[in-house]
């Protein structure tokens, strides 16, 4: 409850604080909010605690995840001097956004009541909405804010749809409540067409947010119109605060071994089709950002293995997985923008008056980047490496576990595909490696801030630890 | 701890480079090597000839989430069947990095770091008693492989070496697959967990058809490793686009890594699926001496020529692991100690003999024995050693591994043997074409080896004869762990 408290409060100072001449002092402001918040997060450490009249409920695993919401939170907004520069930008408002949206995802963790689920998931989406249409002036976020939005609603009135049929079926909002009814349902042999058909929605409502197939059609548009500094936002902290969300619905209400027979046939097929069509997509991608949309559609598709096998391991795997997804999945992007950043917008994209500040997000942008700066050509390295599973990268323990509980759970043909798609993954986040290291171009050295660099590097040994000692993070839960 | 201290020290000494000036950069890989190769040596003076697994560490690594207890352990030791690769990996490190002495490298920090990095992977895959840990390194060994391929090769090694990386990762992945597999099948009654400890893999209880899935994903695995025929389409490629230290590290040891999987994980785990598809596998296995060979005699490029050779040889030692007898196994794992020296020998002799006269094309090569009488007799002993002459160490590898395919089957055994013949063929084609007959303008001036170059290649010389004269120093020590390892597999 502390972090909701303090991000609510912190976001209205910082709406307070954009009336200052001065835009130097947002950045450093909403880096303490964060701390405080991390900090107050993990303050009721080994205690259960309910608040609001059974609303939220947060225990261990929560925590857990709101941490890596908020440390993503913290890599993107150290990553956001670039906003403070933009004569067109409004910092302080999209600071504040960035941490009302965050009390979204709070939410939508540490929910023990539907409607706080429904809460949490419109404040994290209708932040969302505002901050992939920020750039105003620029056609494609536009198109991609309206593209998010409609999608984005349509999908919310299948979620609120399933949370009444739920109710209708079981009376209550409490998961805790709808999980014992589910069970005692099952004591007495009865399977009401309402609960499953609530189930189904609800479950499809909250795939869409996580981006899995089929329901993923918007993610490509919306990540590569946004400004690259959201994408990496939304590409980390939604998923991970859905994949929280769902962790939890499927294991305190739909966890018994009847209907988990109904929903997992379903999930199984999302899961294949998500892994096959994204990693399949990403191959043909000639912008990054593209593919890295694409990339975070696939790893949808390994977080819902876990779901797939779902066991008390899952928690753990999802856990690990989804910090170690953030982790390299900020790093590129953090590198993205200064490669971006520091190269001349591309005359030969510009189409029509649209594009004109289209920059160049191609592979190409890349070329012998690492020449110039190993550090950056080190730190993308590392995160392209974690992002393919690589051994002795958080990423590659990350699979590792989710693959298991599939195992665990009999279905080894999930496990080979989900194996052949990491190898097809492994050639596009490679094409990148190849970019950087192989290719002639880019001869200037980029000038990166100091506290830049040292999120960076911070993050790439954070991925190297834990891939070599991955049993530290296991500890906490 | 010593195991232990086998995988840190070269990381370590990579550290160290990378923090180095650029000229010193050489000098202190040599450094953080011989360190390695004395550690290696204090393993092979003070080990103790049993079955037994010594110098071993081990501590909790992936901790279950219900109750915390660790079924993925960190954990090495050295056994008999390792002692030869870790030696292997041991002596040839500080050879490579001597060897490149004469040569500036562009950015020689990352270069050499590489090469440490690479070794450290390399004894951790040969040390793993864990199977993620063996997993683990095997491909961490890729990283810099790739990276010193790719960065400092020939014209088209963007290309050659991606290839390469997939291949290889794609049977990798093949074997996480059958290890996960493997995993989820380890009874949690003992420890409350299941465990990837390789002496628990051994004990699985698994049907004939889980054992033939499995044999196929490990199979694939170390194949394309080797390579093993069909498996081999990236190697001749990679072998002659890669800088020489590289090839070196992929032909000397590397391979090895493919050799000794079969030998440490497959035969041991699945033993009924070898009974069902271990003739298929040697099979194929012998083709490839052959095809190997037949290849390598047509060659004019060294380089290429080398690697054909070496693809050759990498069947002989897989198709004496399947043969499942003590000979092929002691054989095999002689072999590897063997190969590994010649084979680096000859690239290394290659690569002076490029940079002296600009080319490595036979054709335009001859008359080189008579400014260079030094690397001559250099290049005859390591040569001989390779074409399996008795007194050296190729001799007592081919025979062993031979006797083994012959009892195994007699039909097999005499299409193998005709490796040695091919052998000598393709080798004192080599060395006739590029040594005897005419000098020309590019060979006439040539300058003979100098004593950087004479260290590297007097050492190797020395292992060829020492294990031609008496491979019993080697064998007896690898012989109670092969006999244990057979009890698994009968």
């Amino acid at each position: 409850m502390f972090p909701i408290v303090v991000l609510s409060i912190s976001g209205i100072v910082l709406l307070f604080l954009g009336f200052l001449k001065s835009r130097a002092v947002l950045l450093p402001a909403t880096l303490a909010c964060l701390v405080i918040a991390t900090v107050a997060n993990f303050y009721d450490w080994n205690k259960t605690y309910v608040y609001f009249n059974d609303m939220l409920v947060i225990n261990n695993l929560a925590m857990v995840f709101i941490g890596i919401v908020l440390l993503s939170a913290f890599m993107v907004v150290a990553l956001s001097g670039s906003l403070l520069d933009d004569e067109d930008a409004q910092p302080a408002e999209y600071y504040a956004i960035m941490l009302f949206s965050l009390v979204g995802a709070i939410m939508m963790i540490g929910y023990e009541n539907l409607l706080m689920l429904f809460v949490g998931i419109e404040i994290l989406s209708v932040a969302m909405y505002i901050l992939t249409g920020s750039d105003k002036r620029n056609l494609r976020s536009n198109e991609a804010a309206l593209k998010y939005f409609l999608m984005g609603a349509f999908a919310t009135g299948i979620l609120l749809f399933g949370m009444a049929l739920l109710y209708g079926a079981t009376g209550t909002f409490t998961i805790t409540g709808i999980g014992n009814a589910v069970n005692a349902m099952i004591k007495a042999q009865t399977s009401p067409l309402l609960l499953y058909v609530g189930m189904f929605m609800l479950l499809i409502g909250m795939l869409f947010k996580v981006s899995a197939a089929p329901f993923h059609f918007w993610t490509p548009d919306v990540y590569d119109g946004s400004p690259t500094l959201f994408t990496a936002f939304m590409s980390t902290v939604v998923k991970t605060a859905g994949f929280a969300a769902l962790l939890r619905v499927l294991l305190v209400c739909f966890n018994a071994s009847a209907v988990y027979g109904y929903w997992v046939q379903v999930l199984t097929i999302i899961t294949v089709l998500t892994l096959v069509i994204a990693n399949i997509t990403a191959v043909y991608q000639a912008s990054f950002k593209r593919m890295m949309a694409y990339s975070s559609i696939s790893h949808a598709g390994y977080l819902l293995i876990g779901l797939v096998g779902l066991t008390q391991q899952s928690k753990s795997a999802i856990a690990f997985y989804s910090l170690a997804y953030s982790l390299s999945t900020i790093s590129a992007f953090g590198i993205l923008l200064l490669v971006v950043k520091s190269r001349p917008i591309n005359d030969a994209l510009v189409g029509n008056q649209a594009t004109l500040t289209r920059p160049d997000e191609s592979y190409e942008a890349f070329n012998g980047l690492a020449r110039q700066n190993p550090v950056l050509g080190f730190v993308m390295t590392v995160a392209m490496l974690s992002l393919a599973g690589i051994p002795l990268t958080a990423g590659f323990w990350g699979k590792f576990m989710l693959f298991s509980t599939a195992v665990d759970k009999g279905l080894v043909w999930l496990l080979v595909v989900a194996v052949l798609m990491s190898a097809v993954g492994i050639y596009y986040y490679f094409r990148v490696v190849i970019a950087m290291y192989f290719r002639e171009g880019h001869a200037e050295t980029i000038r990166v801030a100091p506290f830049y660099r040292f999120v960076l590097i911070a993050a790439t040994v954070l991925t190297i630890v834990l891939g070599v000692v991955p049993g530290l993070f296991q500890r906490l839960l | 701890m010593l195991t232990l201290s086998l995988i840190l020290c070269p990381i370590v000494a990579a550290i160290a480079v990378l923090f180095s000036s650029r000229e010193t950069a050489r000098i202190t890989a040599l450094v953080g090597t011989l360190v390695e190769l004395a550690l290696a040596a204090h393993a092979f003076y003070y080990f103790t000839a049993n079955a037994d697994f010594q110098y071993g560490f081990d501590y909790a690594w992936l901790f279950n989430a219900t109750d915390g207890k660790s079924g993925i352990r960190f954990s090495g030791a050295i056994d008999g069947i390792s002692l030869l690769p870790v030696v292997l990996t041991g002596l040839v490190t500080p050879l490579i990095v001597l060897s490149t002495f004469k040569q500036t490298y562009d950015r020689a920090n990352s270069f050499y770091a590489l090469i440490l990095f690479m070794q450290s992977a390399l004894m951790g895959v040969f040390v793993a008693r864990d199977g993620f840990l063996f997993y683990l390194f095997f491909e961490a060994a890729l990283i810099p492989i790739y990276f010193l391929a790719a960065m400092w090769g020939g014209e088209n090694r963007v290309k050659v070496t991606f290839k390469f990386f997939v291949y290889t990762i794609f049977g990798s992945l093949l074997m996480l697959v059958a290890l996960v597999y493997l995993y989820a099948n380890t009874p949690t009654t003992t420890t409350g967990v299941h465990s990837a400890a390789i002496a628990d893999l051994y004990a699985l209880n698994l049907s004939q058809a889980q054992q033939g899935w499995i044999f196929w994903a490990f199979f694939i695995a170390f194949a394309i490793k080797m390579p093993v025929f069909p498996f081999h389409t990236w190697q001749p490629d990679t072998y002659v686009e890669s800088p020489t230290p590289a090839t070196m590290l992929l032909a000397g040891i590397m391979l090895k890594m493919g050799v000794y999987g079969l030998i440490r994980l497959l035969l041991p785990i699945v033993p009924a699926g070898v009974d069902r598809w271990g003739s298929l596998a040697i099979t194929l296995s012998i083709i490839g001496i052959v095809y190997g060979a037949i290849i390598a005699i047509r060659q004019r490029d060294m380089k290429r020529l080398i690697a054909y050779s070496s693809f050759s040889h990498v069947g002989l030692m897989a198709a004496g692991v399947f043969s499942r007898s003590e000979m092929g196994l002691q054989g095999s794992l002689i072999q590897m100690l063997a190969h590994g020296i010649n084979v680096v020998g000859l690239f290394f002799i290659a690569e002076l003999i490029l940079q002296r006269t600009g080319t490595r094309q036979l054709d335009q090569l001859g008359g080189i024995t008579r400014n260079t009488p030094k690397l001559t007799v250099y290049f005859m002993i390591i040569l001989l050693g390779s074409v399996a002459l008795p007194l050296t160490n190729g001799f007592v590898g081919e025979f062993l591994l031979l006797a083994g395919i012959y009892a195994y089957n007699h039909y097999l055994g005499l299409v193998a043997g005709l490796t040695i013949i091919f052998g000598a063929v393709y080798m004192l084609r080599m060395y006739q074409k590029s040594m005897f007959g005419t000098a020309n303008t590019r060979t006439e001036a040539i300058a003979d080896v100098s004593s950087s170059e004479s260290y590297t290649l007097l050492v190797l010389c020395v292992f060829v004869f020492w294990m031609g004269l008496y491979p019993a120093s080697f064998l007896k020590l690898t012989e109670p762990a092969v006999a244990n390892l057979l009890q698994y597999i009968k």
